[in-house]
């Protein structure tokens, strides 16, 4: 039995302690936002916010969260009202949208510790999280025009 | 010029889902019809009870409370042919796009796409497809629609207008709504006519996809996120040795390993099933299999190459296109320019895994599956399952990339056997290494270019022998016309340049499938052709935009290299900056690219990709746009690192540490202009792509006299 708090929400799931959390989230929990692409940390689809930060679900064991707060694509609003899923909607940045979950999420994580990010910072923040339909034009477009969202907001 | 072959495949097609009941006219359409269980038409008088769907054809559902619902018959894959064909439907009935319910059609006949000859999503034919035919859809809905309220108000139709819903004449105005029944139940309308490009209110102009809002919050559905009650998970071992078979194998440990269900022999290996994914992948890791590993056992690259080399040199080839005297142009040339270019295999890497999700429910076998083809998907299914067509169900849901990986369908029939031997749903997911090493390739290739030119720097004459192996043999055997495969010929045998053109097809098989990726054939021969081009252009001592523009006669050819030229400032880099053009027709569209890049000792970097596009009329132009951003990301992908090596029947890579693919870090700046055009639509899926290799590889030239003759560049020398 592993205790998180998933998207503010506590739960207790039945698994072996060294299942990685991405599978918990989508095949114990029903959380499929958050997708599986490479299970090596490789490609960013399983990207998660713990605690805030991004991590790659895919190669955390669940038992590495045990007691703390993670936030999936589905808990980053609840309306899509989140500056990044603004900007992401403003520009209409998906293509096939496998990968954006992950990308929106390591994007969140990176506004919440750079209001105003550069473009060498977007490259530091986003070369973990590989689209295979190549909107990494929109991806950065977006995300200097969710700074700006949230800069409004700010 | 560069066509898709119509009526690529006529398989047998079902009739059934929710037009079993329809009536079938001569145009394809189906009218006046009532769901399943939505009650007959006495029914709904006075409007009390729920809305109904009354059916204005295959693609158009109306609602009695308006509701519109629009069923797209192609997948979604990023290309957006959820938001476009719904477009075509929605300008023609006078409502906004984004009004309507987007709805996934089933497998049906009335599906095929013209261009393939089976209802599949390739070949970038969804729009030019669906051009007239949806458009029409609206158009003969809309005159219906305006036939019932204009004899009700007894106003002549062609004084009636329609607008957000609203059929209106003078002050009086009726809701499709209140007409829809009433409509469907009229005979099919005669001369309906399409609205002219200056009425157009939506296509053509950007708009919003109908599909973000689902891509940004984690709903969307993919094959992979299919739940149902009581569906178990299965992870296949495939023999490592492509073509391989199980030899034998023991399961005892894999058996006792946590949340095991059963394991399965299946016709393309062994499968664990497993109360969840995780479970069933470490059960399948621990399986003991002794393989067989098949014919392939000693294929590796080297011996691909050779082979194609013997084929090459064989000359057994057939004659794909031949125009003037090609011998006696090269005979009569002062100057003779000869040149070999070789392609890698390549992966699709989807970032969906290949999976299939499979119910057995009620005597009948639904597959959920990210299909690029659907009557494929079903006929796997149908002899996996044993079940004839009436009794097999596919449902498409969102794919996580296609790039042509699932026009195949290899991994349906493991899930419907899996299913049937389980008794429960399940869902079969292949890991990324699975995938990476289970791939239906890029076919590598072998083109021979030889040119003539005479004492002014003129083509004198062209010869190509293009050397692969063929993909449509094996996907639509009788597309292959006397051997000569239509794809494998693409955007060479429309070289523009010469009179005297003369281009053999030699077709080689090398042992394992190959597939359609992304551009197919353009990405080999636009390499091929518009490499050799420039080293014609350099031998004629000639700028390679110049011998281009001099060599062209047709206006669309030169209006984008013009284009192109004028965009990137040709000529005009910045300082230790050096530029590479080239050009191509495909999909009826026109485009042409500049790469800049800079070469320091080995280290190349790209800086920008300039690409000018005319595909005639757009739906959608920020869908174009985006397509020809990812195509050109996904073509200097497979330019600087794309390759797939075989060493004993096994494929080398296996995740993305050895299949790289690009990162945001390692983009250049992407510059994409669309041309204006009244020309009807050309095909936007695939083009970009192409052109990024002899791009690059041209400017690589330019900066270093090093001519590329071999892909990726990445193992040309070069550091990236």
């Amino acid at each position: 039995m592993v205790q998180l708090t998933i998207n503010g929400k506590p739960s207790e799931v039945e698994v072996a302690e060294d299942t990685p959390l991405l599978w918990v989230l989508r095949d114990t929990l029903g959380l499929t936002g958050t997708k599986y692409g490479c299970g090596m940390a490789l490609c960013g689809a399983c990207t998660v916010h713990v605690d805030g930060a991004p991590i790659r679900s895919c190669i955390t064991p669940v038992s590495a969260v045990s007691g703390k707060t993670v936030t999936t694509i589905e808990g980053l609003s609840a309306d899509r009202s989140h500056p990044v899923q603004r900007a992401w909607l403003e520009i209409d940045v998906p293509q096939c949208g496998y990968c954006q979950s992950g990308q929106i999420m390591s994007a969140a994580a990176l506004l919440a510790g750079n209001r105003s990010p550069s473009d060498a910072d977007i490259d530091v923040a986003m070369a973990g999280n590989i689209c295979r339909c190549g909107t990494y034009p929109r991806i950065r477009k977006a995300i200097h025009r969710a700074a700006e969202l949230a800069g409004k907001e700010g | 010029m560069a066509q898709v072959p119509t009526a690529l495949v006529v398989p047998p097609l079902s009739r059934r889902g929710f037009l079993q009941s329809s009536v079938r006219v001569s145009a394809g359409l189906v009218i006046a019809m009532y769901l399943p269980g939505c009650g007959k038409p006495g029914n709904v008088a006075g409007g009390s009870g729920p809305a109904k769907q009354v059916v204005a054809n295959a693609w158009l559902r109306i609602g009695t409370d308006g509701t519109i619902t629009v069923l797209c018959d192609r997948s979604e894959m990023g290309q957006g042919v959820h938001t476009a064909l719904p477009t075509l439907i929605a300008e023609e009935l006078g409502v906004a796009p984004e009004s309507v319910t987007v709805q996934v059609a089933p497998t049906d006949a009335v599906y095929v796409n013209s261009l393939l000859g089976t209802q599949a999503t390739g070949g970038s034919t969804s729009v030019r497809d669906a051009w007239e035919k949806l458009r029409m859809a609206g158009a003969e809905a809309r005159a219906r629609l305006v036939a019932v309220a204009a004899k009700e108000w007894g106003a002549p139709p062609a004084s009636c207008s329609v607008a957000d819903g609203y059929v209106t004449f003078t002050t009086r105005r009726k809701s499709f709504g209140e007409l829809a029944e009433a409509a469907a139940a009229l005979p099919k309308p005669e001369n309906v006519q399409l609205l002219d490009k200056g009425e157009f209110k939506y296509i053509g102009k950007p708009q919003r996809r109908l599909d973000t809002a689902a891509k940004v919050d984690g709903s969307a559905r993919f094959g992979i996120d299919m739940r149902l009650p009581g569906m178990l998970y299965a992870a296949l071992a495939q023999s490592p040795e492509l073509g391989g078979k199980v030899g034998s194998f023991d399961d005892a440990k894999a058996k006792g390993m946590p949340g095991v269900r059963h394991v399965v022999q299946t016709a393309s290996g062994v499968a664990v099933i497993a109360d969840s994914w995780w479970q069933a992948k470490q059960a399948r890791d621990a399986l003991s299999i002794k393989w067989q590993p098949g014919p392939n056992a000693r294929l590796d690259n080297a011996a691909i190459y050779a082979g194609l080399k013997s084929a090459a040199a064989s000359g057994k080839g057939r004659v794909a296109r031949d125009d003037g005297d090609a011998d006696g142009g090269l005979k009569a040339a002062s100057k003779r320019v000869e040149s070999v270019y070789e392609l890698p295999m390549l992966a699709h890497a989807t970032m969906e895994p290949q999976n299939c999700t499979v119910e057995f429910k009620d005597g009948a076998c639904h597959v959920h599956a990210p299909t690029q083809a659907q009557q494929f998907a079903q006929a796997a299914a149908m002899a996996a399952a044993g079940l004839p067509a009436e009794q097999v169900f596919v449902h498409t849901t969102f794919l996580g990339g296609g790039y042509g990986r699932r026009l195949d369908v290899d991994f349906i029939p493991a899930a419907v056997e899996c299913a049937k031997a389980a008794g429960a749903p399940v869902k079969l997911l292949w890991t990324r290494e699975d995938d990476t090493s289970h791939d239906k390739y890029r076919p590598p290739a072998r083109n021979t270019c030889r040119a003539g030119l005479d004492a002014q720097g003129k083509l004198t004459a062209f010869k190509l022998q293009l050397v692969a192996p063929s993909i449509t043999a094996r996907w639509a055997p009788a597309a292959v016309k006397d051997s000569v495969d239509p794809f494998a010929i693409e955007a060479a045998h429309n070289f523009p340049y010469a009179q005297n053109v003369h281009i053999d097809y030699v077709r080689h098989e090398i042992g394992i499938d190959v597939g359609y990726w992304r551009s197919v054939s353009h990405a080999l021969n636009c390499f091929t052709v518009e490499s050799f081009v420039d080293e014609v252009a350099v031998e004629a001592g000639k700028d390679p935009y110049q011998f281009r523009r001099e060599h062209l006669k047709q206006a669309r050819w030169q209006a984008v290299l013009d284009a192109v030229a004028q965009k990137a400032r040709w000529g005009n880099a910045p300082e230790g900056r050096h530029q590479g053009i080239a050009l191509m027709s495909g999909y009826d569209t026109y485009l042409a690219q500049v790469a800049e890049i800079s070469v320091q000792g080995t280290q190349l970097k790209i800086h920008r990709i300039v690409c000018v596009v005319d595909c005639g009329q757009m739906v959608n132009p920020d869908i174009v746009r985006a397509q020809a951003e990812g195509g050109i990301v996904f073509g200097l992908t497979a330019a600087l690192h794309g390759d797939i090596a075989i060493a004993g029947g096994k494929v080398r890579e296996q995740n993305f540490n050895d299949y790289r693919l690009l990162r945001i870090n390692e983009v250049p700046q992407i510059d994409v202009y669309l041309l204006d055009s009244d020309e009807k639509p050309g095909g936007m899926g695939e083009p970009t792509v192409a052109l990024v290799a002899p791009a690059v590889c041209n400017a690589i030239y330019a900066a270093t006299r090093k001519r590329l003759r071999a892909l990726p560049i990445a193992k040309q020398g070069f550091d990236l």
